[in-house]
């Protein structure tokens, strides 16, 4: 039992002095003023960022939908192959993330630019030219840059590695006597499907969300590069309290609070929502 | 659990002991050196160790808020900073800078007059001048057919689609107020809110609101207007020249970025030594090689070749000078408006595809596409992208 207490110490330090304490930090500043004392004037005037909430958590839930249609499928098909393609897509899956998620956010900004790379390549082989010509209006390039589907397509090109790779090593580890059972008892491969590989993948679909929503909901740097900055999103509104224009730290730690919140009774219903999921097909 | 917090409190407590402890060992003296991004030569910091023994550690941050931020936080330990003229009078009013000792800096005597008790820091008696220089518009020649002389062309719908606007609510809200006719250090709140109706007005228009970003986008023709600072103009003309530098004719920001040590500053007497190295003539020439911003060093400015002294961007003349304002600290009051403002505008709801016929391009690009195979056999030849 000593010994036991003794190993966890340090994870124990490491969790007080840069979890717990920063928390701390982030609920006091958020419940005072910049002349201190107890204040929720913080919160009161948080009723005019709800268009930024509002807008943040709908695109971080669009794109976590669409990393949730784009993996599962994707991690079902890999963990369906031999351990040889399964090791080369896995690694073909990681190999962005070894680069610099500014720099590929960067990289997304010259692809979708007006001027971009795909606006130059539809350019050269003819297609504006083709489109002004049958609908008689005069464009040179499709607008892509600055707009929400840019922000949403830099979230889910950025998260997708944190849907597949949940999703993968749980429906990878199913035991395949499972599998068998149910069709020896005469399930077809749909059957099988419902009933079997998508109740037990259940708990890789709900990490895998949550590493997706999660940070999506709070990015910041996606949505100034990729946005225009014209629409800003939580991240960006808690970096401008912190280190931008409007210095007030009282209000970036009350938002950062709520956004907290909200995100932890996301979760929360989501993963009562997926317990019931599982006992309901169990049944 | 308490005897876990206080196990905690006597680690940390011992490992900071620890790290002091260490430092304190080293003889090694150093200055710490914050300073704006892209903003010295770097190769003069090994010159100012041979010649003071003194090490440089070199950090860099991203605006004036930013360093605001960072001291105001505490638990850093920077001994000279490089802030702009209104954070200087911010942080002289909150108490925030050291006083310089002169002596130290003799090579002081170099900077131009013209540059020493501006409204700031009226006795010079905390910040040395690093360099300065004015905000413009920059634009594409190839891309504007017109001569632009006034604010109003950030304005104008006629470039909708194309403009670019600062992302930083001090600046932006000056493009504003200049074309308004009002003074950039207003209080008066029926004029800055007219300024933020003028940008709200603006933001449809806006290709988006940049800082650095806007290298790349004015660079390679993805915007064709865009305000930023003069020495960053001459840098961007350099790389490509179509695009020209204007200071519009309603008056402009003359900004001065001055050297300071921040209160509580560990190496004072270093840092002294190290700004009085940079008021020295052939660091001040490096460092304007690099950054491209004017330097406020007369023995330096002389010794320049005549045709950059004589380049109107990086020394604009006195004809533009006088109808440029330097930005003064604002009141507790105005600041927490701009804030609120700013806030406001970014977080509008605005919807990005703007003009009809773009909107409509985009439409009628993907009816094609699903049509493509029923009308491919129609078309000329010389036009189909792919001939069958």
């Amino acid at each position: 039992m000593r010994r036991r207490y003794l190993a966890a110490v340090p994870h124990v330090i490491w969790l007080s002095v840069f979890v717990v304490a920063p928390l701390i930090l982030v609920v006091v500043y958020a419940f005072t003023g910049s002349g201190g004392g107890f204040t929720l004037e913080n919160f009161e005037n948080m009723g005019s960022y709800t268009s930024v909430f509002g807008r943040s958590l709908w695109l971080a839930f669009i794109a976590t939908i669409i990393c949730l249609l784009i993996g599962y499928p994707l991690s079902y098909v890999l963990s369906k192959e031999g351990p040889g393609m399964q090791r080369i897509f896995i690694m073909l899956i990681m190999l962005p993330m070894w680069i610099n998620f500014l720099l590929r956010t960067y990289a997304w900004m010259s692809i979708l630019e007006n001027t971009g790379l795909i606006n130059r390549l539809l350019a050269s082989l003819g297609v504006f030219d083709l489109i002004n010509r049958i609908f008689d209006t005069n464009i040179s390039y499709i607008p892509m840059i600055n707009t929400q589907g840019a922000v949403v397509l830099g979230m889910v090109y950025n998260y997708l590695p944190f849907m597949v790779l949940p999703i993968y090593s749980v429906i990878v580890k199913i035991d395949s006597s499972l599998i068998e059972a149910a069709h020896d008892l005469g399930a077809g491969s749909m059957t099988v499907f419902r009933r079997i590989i998508f109740p037990l993948s259940l708990p890789g679909v709900l990490s895998g969300i949550t590493m997706v929503f999660v940070p999506a909901v709070s990015t910041f740097i996606i949505s100034r590069l990729l946005g225009g900055g014209t629409n800003i999103l939580l991240g960006d509104l808690i970096e401008m309290q912190f280190l931008g224009n409007a210095y007030n730290p009282h209000l970036g730690s009350a938002i950062s609070l709520l956004m907290m919140i909200i995100i932890m009774i996301c979760m929360f219903v989501m993963n009562r929502f997926g317990e019931g999921e599982e006992q309901a097909v169990l049944m | 659990m308490k005897k876990l917090v206080s196990l905690a409190l006597v680690f940390a407590l011992a490992a900071s002991l620890l790290i002091s402890g260490c430092a304190k060992k080293q003889e090694q003296r150093v200055v710490n050196v914050y300073n704006w991004g892209e903003n010295i030569d770097e190769s003069i910091f090994r010159t100012f160790e041979q010649q003071t023994g003194i090490k440089v550690n070199y950090t860099t941050y991203e605006s004036n808020e930013q360093l605001y931020a960072v001291l105001k936080m505490g638990g850093t330990n920077y001994d000279v900073i490089i802030p702009s003229d209104y954070m200087i009078s911010r942080l002289i009013e909150e108490d925030m800078l050291e006083k310089l000792d002169y002596k130290n800096i003799p090579n002081a005597a170099n900077i131009d007059q013209r540059y020493r008790g501006l409204d700031f820091d009226p006795a010079d008696e905390y910040s040395v001048p690093y360099t300065w220089g004015v905000v413009g518009i920059i634009y594409n020649t190839s891309m504007v057919d017109e001569e632009i002389t006034s604010w109003g062309a950030l304005f104008d719908p006629k470039y909708s689609g194309q403009i670019l606007q600062f992302d930083n609510s001090r600046d932006a809200m000056a493009t504003a107020l200049f074309y308004l006719g009002y003074s950039v250090n207003t209080t008066n709140e029926t004029e800055l809110s007219e300024a933020y109706t003028l940008l709200e007005k603006q933001k449809p228009i806006l290709q988006g609101y940049v800082m650095d970003q806007i290298y790349d986008k004015l660079e390679g023709g993805e915007a064709a207007i865009g305000p930023y600072y003069a020495g960053d103009a001459q840098l961007m003309m350099e790389n490509n020249p179509d695009l020209a530098f204007v200071v519009p004719e309603e008056g402009s920001n003359w900004f001065v970025d001055a050297m300071c040590i921040p209160k509580g500053a560990t190496n004072k007497e270093n840092a002294e030594l190290f700004i009085n190295f940079m008021c020295d003539t052939d660091t001040a020439l490096k460092n304007m090689g690099v950054t491209c911003y004017a330097t406020p060093v007369k023995t330096a400015y002389e010794a320049l070749d005549e045709e950059t002294r004589n380049n109107e961007i990086i020394f604009p003349g006195d004809d533009i000078l006088s109808r440029c304002q330097i930005y003064l600290n604002l009141p507790q009051a105005t600041l927490s408006l701009y804030d609120q403002l700013w806030v406001k505008l970014k977080s509008e709801k605005h919807i990005y595809i703007l003009r009809p016929q773009r909107d409509f391009s985009l439409r009628a690009f993907l009816t094609l596409m699903a049509c493509h195979c029923r009308y491919l056999p129609l078309l000329p030849s010389q036009n189909s992208p792919r001939k069958q």
